[in-house]
């Protein structure tokens, strides 16, 4: 395998060849509006959070995934609901798209007691423990930490559950991140290692902070198959998850995917964008995943802009109800903060 | 004397050490253009370029590594964790390296290190960047811990801890960053293990660090006003710790109130309190030691619970003259 990047088979077909393709993955006309769908309630949902913590409303820190739907919903759309989530920091859009509600979501960000996690974890630890998803996290690394044990424990239950552990490209730069693929390949492990490479890990440059690249050849170290594609487009997304999890749920051992993607707001909140340029932030938007994917659908007839202008209506709303929601929650009562340190 | 805060503070020890001794430099993540996760070393990339403001991946364990090796062999290295919490990844090379180096060498290696770490709680962090972990630091013999509270302090004790031949754990509450203090113009530096009275007083004596030592002195100032005199000892260096000045004030108040954020059970306060029952300060003490420390629990996110994990101003009152009044 070549270090290129393997081209979006999608970027050279003409619109009725991608449907045919789209077909042979299994997705039908109502799946792809929906994933479009899915797309714009990410990316309202991140601009909404970023104005709440504008105005206040949002304690700490957090880390948005406009720019990078793509990745999500490819994946989330090929999960089940069974499967296990390994979320990381800039984890929102994951988590919506494998079938978060919002509402619960929203009230986290708000530290409400109706939020996912009674208000205790935020954004950069919120979870759904119930439904198999085991949180986002908040040091780096964190959940490949996590990721080959979870891999142990449903090969040894022998049920045909996976686990999809996400991070950033700085995560490989972690000693974990090599101890967790060792361990993973060694024992077989069904995981999928999917790498949202945006280019930087706060201030750095991948190239700047990363020995070998593309980080695909780091799982191929390891002898784990390993790919590196186009993470802005849904459809090459969903292919490769979709090849990885038949692989991975087959009992042949962890998959690693690399995505290349770009995240359009800064690292953080104490993000001045010092490191890089207005005109590259600008140029990727002008690439993104979402006006790529509307395009497609348009071309296809799938969607016009009445249908467009509707669907950011109907996502806009559920946003909307989602921060009343949250707005008109309890807060946790100070009585219970030394509740759930022990089980 | 000039105002600076308590960033700027720690950003010129930095700058005017790195300017003296060409062995000093700065290792860690984003510490370049982005000028670090709280901007201390902003604009430290452009008077000392990449060499020295040597920004890494993000490799905790490889970061506190390098600066030991880089320590053994005749450089200076400041290491900065974006936050204290990060440290607990480089555990390996603190603890089983750095501070063991020199004794089980028979006394023939030096590791010349200082680790920058913020600390503490308040911003919303919730459980994974907020925690107090200077506690467990302290357990380990061979590595010095310094927590400053005031921009005087830091600055002051950061050149002692550049110029220091053992590894320093040098512990930074955020929320001091934006404090303000005088600072010198002139150089100047405080001596590791000295603790300094920060309010004096005469019925009780209050030990504390950090971020709690600006409350205890709110409070302090406050409770004045009733005739309540409260003296506030800040240690400035939790290892090795300054007994002695400890077990004199106590001798002087006969109460002893020791308040710190970290959480409560394995606690630095229980070490002061022994150093008092072991001295023949404890002979002078007219009621039980209390402390106040931050709940046993992970700092939760909600900004209400958040405040209720560690002591406040009100707390510490309400402690005190509970101490006074003999009801606990
Ligand atoms: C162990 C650890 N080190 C450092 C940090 C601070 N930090 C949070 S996110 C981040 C950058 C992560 O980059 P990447 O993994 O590429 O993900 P991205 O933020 O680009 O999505 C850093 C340095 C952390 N949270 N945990």
């Amino acid at each position: 395998m070549g270090t290129e990047k393997i081209k979006a088979a999608y970027d050279n077909l003409q619109t009725e060849d991608v449907l045919k393709k789209a077909k042979e993955l299994g997705l039908d006309n109502d799946t792809l509006v929906n994933m479009y769908r899915t797309m714009i309630k990410i990316r309202l949902f991140e601009e909404k959070a970023d104005q709440l913590y504008a105005l206040g409303k949002v304690h700490g820190t957090m880390h948005l995934s406009a720019g990078q739907e793509a990745v999500a919903v490819g994946a989330g759309f090929v999960t089940r609901d069974d499967d296990y989530l390994l979320n990381h920091h800039r984890g929102h859009g994951h988590f919506i798209a494998s079938g978060a509600d919002i509402n619960k979501m929203m009230a986290e960000f708000l530290g409400k007691e109706t939020g996912y996690c009674h208000g205790r974890g935020g954004s950069m630890h919120i979870a759904d423990i119930t439904a198999n998803n085991l949180g986002a996290n908040g040091i780096v690394g964190g959940g490949i930490e996590l990721a080959a044990g979870v891999g142990l424990a449903v090969q040894m239950q022998k049920t045909d559950q996976l686990v999809l552990v996400l991070f950033g490209d700085g995560a490989t730069n972690e000693g974990i991140f090599h101890e967790s693929l060792n361990m993973s390949a060694i024992w077989d492990l069904p995981v999928i290692y999917l790498c949202e490479n945006n280019h930087y890990g706060m201030s750095a440059e991948v190239a700047r902070v990363s020995s070998k690249v593309p980080f695909k050849d780091r799982a191929l170290a390891h002898g784990i198959p390993g790919y590196f594609i186009d993470g802005n487009d849904v459809l090459a997304v969903y292919e490769f998850m979709k090849n990885a999890t038949e692989y991975t749920r087959t009992g042949k051992g962890p998959v690693f995917i690399e995505v290349e993607t770009y995240r359009y707001f800064g690292h953080s909140k104490s993000d001045r964008n010092l490191y890089r340029s207005r005109e590259e932030i600008e140029a990727w938007k002008k690439r993104g995943p979402i006006l790529r994917f509307e395009k497609l659908l348009i071309d296809a007839k799938l969607i016009n802009d009445v249908k467009v202008k509707e669907i950011y209506q109907d996502m806009g709303a559920l946003i909307e109800k989602a921060v009343t929601f949250a707005e008109n929650s309890p807060e946790p009562e100070i009585k219970d903060v030394m509740e759930w340190v022990y089980a | 004397m000039p105002e600076i805060t308590y960033r700027g503070a720690i950003h010129d020890a930095m700058v005017e050490e790195m300017r003296r001794d060409k062995r000093v430099f700065l290792i860690g993540e984003d510490i370049g253009v982005y000028g670090g996760a709280f901007g201390v070393s902003q604009g430290m990339l452009a008077e000392f370029g990449p060499e020295r403001i040597r920004e890494t991946p993000i490799s905790e364990q490889a970061i506190v590594g390098a600066a030991a090796g880089a320590a053994m062999v005749g450089m200076r290295p400041i290491a900065e964790l974006m936050f204290m919490d990060f440290v607990l990844l480089a555990m390996e090379p603190l603890v089983n390296q750095a501070a063991k180096a020199r004794y089980m060498f028979g006394g023939k290696a030096k590791v010349p290190m200082v680790i920058r770490m913020p600390s503490g709680s308040g911003t919303g962090a919730a459980a994974q960047h907020s925690q107090s972990l200077e506690s467990i630091l302290m357990h380990i013999p061979g590595i010095k811990v310094v927590a400053p509270s005031t921009p005087y302090d830091a600055k002051g004790l950061l050149i002692s801890s550049i110029r220091d031949p053992n590894p320093v754990c040098f512990v930074e509450h955020k929320l001091l960053y934006k404090i303000k203090g005088e600072v010198p113009a002139e150089e100047y530096s405080i001596p590791l293990g000295v603790a300094d009275i920060k309010h004096e007083g005469r019925d009780i004596t209050v030990v504390t660090s950090g971020i709690m030592v600006q409350k205890s002195i709110a409070v302090a100032r406050k409770l004045e006003t009733e005739g309540i005199s409260i003296e506030v000892i800040d240690p400035r260096t939790l290892r090795p710790l300054d007994t002695d000045a400890i077990a004199r004030s106590v001798k002087k108040t006969g109460r002893l109130l020791v308040v710190h954020e970290a959480v409560k059970t394995g606690g630095w306060a229980g070490e002061v309190m022994a150093s008092v029952s072991e001295s023949p300060a404890f002979d002078y003490l007219d009621s039980p030691m209390r402390r106040l420390t931050g709940k046993d629990i992970p700092i939760p996110y909600n900004r209400n619970l958040e405040a209720a994990a560690v002591p406040q101003e009100e707390d510490i009152e309400r402690e005190i003259r509970a101490i006074l009044n003999n009801q606990y």
